[in-house]
Parts: structure tokens; sequence; C-alpha cells
């Protein structure tokens, strides 16, 4: 099995990049591949806690979960780009890790593919 | 022990996103990529600018005093300073009617030593083909 690299730089609300991101990791865990995605930039908003379900708007923290659980994905907020919106630790739901940038280019180091969807 | 290329490719203008800007900031980040690394494995950064995004390299960038943040400029100067590689497209310069007196060619005055490289686009192209990955911003 592979491993592949996602890192989105878009936003929840106003871009469809991390649905298409979020979509693509639970095809791939299905298949039994491992997934790192990196959320850099307006990205960081997936991991923010209270998150209304509306169905106007996308909701992805169900997924996510689901994913976290299953072992082979790992989701990680750019520390600095959360932070400057706001977003600590404290405001981030569980299972999400948070790092420097340096972490996103190791895991593209020990990667079988990167897909960077660098925003908009 | 390996070495993985990772270009940055930046073609997006400035100041209308955030994303040149999260470029140079990864790209940099390769400095202290090896604390997640086995020993002897590292990151070789490659920073390019084509098209629009040849704009982010524009000399005398007033970005602090209008937004109160950091230039695309300031960035550039702390990658030379750093010694990352940075390719500029010579033709995308041509079609803006910039040269090399337009842009940020080094960091002398902050102690950096490596330039930025103008050159054409097939050389660009070599430096695509060599990476292990592309990252578009």
């Amino acid at each position: 099995m592979g491993k592949l690299t996602i890192g989105c730089f878009s936003s929840l609300v106003g871009s469809m990049s991390l649905d298409f991101a979020i979509k693509l990791s639970e095809a791939a865990v299905k298949k039994g591949h491992e997934v790192d995605l990196w959320l850099s930039g307006n990205g960081t908003m997936l991991g923010k806690k209270g998150q209304g379900k509306f169905r106007d708007y996308s909701y992805l923290m169900g997924t996510v979960k689901e994913l976290i659980n299953s072992g082979k994905f790992k989701i990680t907020n750019c520390e600095a780009c959360a932070k400057a919106r706001g977003i600590g630790r404290e405001d981030t739901e569980e299972g999400f890790g948070i790092a420097s940038m340096d972490w996103y280019l190791a895991s593209a180091f020990g990667t079988d593919r990167v897909l960077h969807i660098g925003g908009e | 022990m390996a070495i993985k290329k990772i270009a940055f490719i930046v073609e997006k203008l400035p100041y209308k996103s955030e994303t040149s800007r999260l470029a140079l900031t990864h790209a940099i980040a390769s400095q202290t990529v090896e604390i997640h690394l086995e020993d002897g494995d590292n990151v070789e950064p490659v920073l390019i600018f084509v098209g629009e995004g040849v704009l982010n390299c524009l000399k005398e960038q007033k970005a602090l005093d209008m937004y109160g943040v950091t230039s695309l400029e300031m960035h550039i100067k702390n990658a030379l300073l750093l010694d990352l590689k940075v390719l500029v497209c010579k033709e995308d310069l041509d079609t803006f009617g910039l040269t090399e007196d337009s842009i940020v060619m080094d960091a002398e005055e902050i102690g950096g030593e490596v330039t930025t490289e103008v050159v054409p686009y097939d050389e660009i192209q070599k430096n695509l083909e060599s990476a292990d990955h592309l990252m578009f911003f």
C-alpha cells in the first residue's frame, strides 16, 4: 500500500477544494493507503471546533473523525496560519496535529505522491 | 540517506491572495525539515517564479508601510540569505517589460551570498523535470 500527502490551502467555506481533499483521502484510506493532510492558510479552518452543520455549507468533521479513527490518516494544521486566524490548540478539534511548515515538507519527503492544492 | 528536490512554483500575483507568501514561507521551512527526518536525509528546495508570479520579485515593495505586513521582497531576500536556489523566468520578465534591475537579485545587505538567477524557460523546465515533487502556488 502507498502513502499520499495532500496539502490544501483553501478555505472550508468559500471553496470546494477541501471537500475534494477529504473525498480523495476517504477513497485512499478505504483502499488501504495512508494519507497525510496538511492544512495551511485558510485551510486551517477545517480544524476549528464548534462548526455548525447547515445544508447550504460544507460540513466535513464527521468524515474527518472517521478518517482519524481509521489510524491511516494524519491531519495537521499549520501552527502559524491557524494562530493568525485566532485558532489555537484549545480551539482545535481533537485528533488534529499542529505543526510548523517543515512537517509538510517532511511528509512530502517520505511519500509516494504529493497533491498540492495551493489555494485560490 | 536521500535528498528529495521540491520545486515551489509561484505563478500568482503578490498581495492579491496569501498564496505566494505561503510559497516562500514553505520553501524557507525546508531549512528546518531535518528535525523530522533520518540522519542524512534532507529536502533540496528550488523556488521558481513564472508568469504573473515574477511580479513577486519586484524591488522597493512597500507592504510594511501600506499593509503592515512583511513584503515578498523581504521573504525573497531571506530565501537568498539561506542559500535557496531562486529562479525567475526570463521570458515572463520580458513580457512585463522587466529586467534584472527591476527585481530582487541579491541579499547582500543582510549577508546573503547567493543571487537570483534569471533563466530561460528551458532551464526552468529542466528543474521541474528533475524535481521529486512540484508544489504550485
